[in-house]
């Protein structure tokens, strides 16, 4: 497997990552060499085997649904980059 | 006095040789004159120190007194602490002053303990060397041009360097193990769900589990009383009672069946770390054990299946740093999708980049079943390995790291050169089990570590066999020239 130029910007694209035009050459030959090294694992034959999600095979476990905390919204907000009358502010999104 | 064990310092406060004030005093100078030279710390906490050594002294004096209280320890900077900056060795985090603790810090608060403040880490705990911090590299503290190892680099160098008696640290993938092998310490990987992950910043959460990090065995106990146990607040802790570790050191090892999987002892490995391995196995022989080979098969795709469970699960924790709640955000952001797209470029480092457009590329349509799937299903085969190996003996061992530490700047360059350093430590991750690695000797001046592996749980058989050897041995008491 061998990515290239717009393999790159693409994947980039979908992790919303900006990705300095000079350095685009450079990922694409770590991610080729990155794939090549995981491609071993397609020499195995991995019929029938189930996927191990967690050492334990866990369940998600359930709790009662009741308030067992208070509002922590100003505090939590103190580290925000930008806050207004208790919301997140961005960038315009609706025009 | 920086000689001292946990378990020595332990004596002194409550003998009332010595005062937490005083203690915690000692290290917080120690820590000014040295760690220019090491960068083992990314933020030194005084005040706080201080605070709660004068806290400890005051709560012994009520005669309130855990076995923990009063003892200065330092923590990865990856764990949150509230009202401190928790920077997860990145410029993301660097302006994130945590409104909350993580379940180990509560932990360490509530036994008394003392912060002396936050080590660094390579960035996100993606990487083998410590390079990738944002913060700079620390460095070995037996060599100060070769790196301690990562990605709990800075814990490891602290405690290498006399700098702290002990420190906390996070192990994905051998991040407690291959830098306690490289600096000279004893750190303890603990079954996965053992201790909370809550605070913890998540790296791969399905591989994560957080440690001790120590002079000795008994330490590592010590702080593995203080760290394990169930937490409502991370759903993948698990409800099983924890012991005291500390009360089964002493127990005999006659009888304890070793075994030494014949890939961990072949191919492209330093010849004296072999060597040294050998030696510390004759040496648990004389205690009683008796040792045979086995196999662990799969152990070549533990790599290939690692770097893609690990950057798929990263991709996914770390697309919560988009620069809307926490963390770093571009200025002036022309639109949402600059906002996210710039915040995130500025904010992260190179291997973290790399590793989320790994996991990104691996989980996007059509590349899933070729991916994802098939490392879950190679991790199956990897665990079984383990669960058939430890049916027939009772400990694994083997070299923790092919290679002693490297020169800053050797591996930089070459990220599957990096990766392949982790290759005796990545399995154990993937199968959830419990490892330590313990010094076992030296080669060229620079320490070598011995991996011990057991069952889900066996963290008491592990420290027992840990502790007895160190009772017979002097490596783990030996000194970096500072």
């Amino acid at each position: 497997m061998s990515l290239d130029r717009t393999d790159v910007e693409k994947i980039a694209h979908l992790a919303r990552l900006d990705i300095a035009e000079q350095d685009i050459q450079e990922y694409a030959e770590n991610l080729t060499d990155i794939l090549d090294l995981v491609d071993q694992m397609q020499a195995v034959d991995t019929t029938d085997i189930k996927p191990m999600a967690h050492p334990m095979d866990a369940i998600q476990r359930l709790r009662i649904d009741e308030v067992t905390e208070g509002n922590q919204r100003d505090q939590l907000q103190t580290v925000a980059p930008a806050v207004e009358a208790g919301l997140f502010q961005v960038p315009k999104v609706i025009e | 006095m920086f000689e001292k064990t946990l378990a020595e310092l332990a004596q002194g406060l409550a003998s009332g040789e010595f005062s937490s004030v005083e203690l915690t005093r000692s290290y917080l100078d120690r820590i000014k004159a040295e760690d220019g030279a090491l960068n083992s710390f990314i933020t030194v906490t005084e005040t706080q120190a201080l605070a709660q050594a004068e806290a400890a002294d005051q709560r012994r004096a009520a005669g309130d007194a855990h076995a923990f209280t009063g003892l200065p320890i330092a923590h990865k900077d990856i764990f949150c602490t509230q009202g401190v900056r928790t920077s997860c060795g990145s410029r993301m985090l660097d302006n994130f002053i945590s409104p909350y603790n993580a379940t180990v810090i509560d932990n360490f608060n509530t036994a008394g303990a003392v912060s002396l403040g936050k080590t660094n880490m390579d960035e996100f705990a993606m990487g083998s060397s410590n390079e990738s911090s944002f913060y700079g590299p620390a460095r070995n503290p037996w060599n100060n041009d070769c790196v301690p190892g990562g990605s709990s680099g800075g814990s490891a160098a602290a405690v290498a360097g006399r700098l702290a008696p002990a420190a906390t640290g996070t192990d994905t993938g051998g991040s407690i193990r291959q830098p306690a092998a490289l600096c000279g310490i004893t750190g303890l990987k603990p079954t996965y769900g053992r201790v909370s992950r809550y605070g913890m910043i998540a790296y791969a959460s399905s591989l994560d589990q957080g440690g001790p990090m120590a002079r000795t065995a008994e330490d590592n106990a010590m702080m593995l009383n203080v760290m394990a146990g169930f937490d409502p607040k991370d759903s993948t802790s698990i409800d099983k009672a924890v012991p005291d570790y500390t009360l089964t050191l002493n127990n005999s090892l006659k009888g304890l069946k070793i075994g030494l999987p014949k890939e961990f002892f072949s191919g492209e490995i330093d010849p004296q770390i072999t060597a040294q391995v050998q030696s510390a196995i004759r040496e648990f022989e004389a205690l009683g054990a008796t040792v045979k080979e086995i196999s662990l098969p799969n152990t070549h795709l533990a790599i290939p299946a690692y770097y893609i469970i690990a950057p798929a699960e990263a991709s996914s924790n770390l697309s919560r740093f988009d620069g809307v709640r926490y963390g770093h955000r571009c200025e002036d952001p022309a639109n949402l999708e600059d906002m996210y797209k710039r915040s995130r470029g500025e904010g992260f480092g190179e291997e973290v980049k790399r590793r989320i457009m790994v996991g990104t590329y691996a989980l996007s349509e059509g590349f899933y079943d070729a991916y994802y799937k098939k490392a879950l299903q190679i991790r199956r085969l990897i665990q079984q390995d383990y669960v058939n190996a430890l049916a027939e003996v009772d400990i694994i061992m083997g070299p923790t790291t092919p290679h002693p530490a490297f020169k800053l700047g050797e591996k930089s360059s070459d990220p599957i050169a990096m990766y392949m350093e982790d290759i005796f430590t990545i399995s154990l991750n993937l199968a959830g089990m419990p490892g330590m690695s313990i010094p076992c000797g030296f080669t060229n001046g620079l320490p070598v570590g011995l991996q011990l592996i057991g069952n889900y749980f066996a963290e008491e058989r592990l420290l027992n066999a840990a502790h007895q050897f160190q009772q017979a041995t002097d490596w783990h008491k030996q000194t970096p020239a500072s």
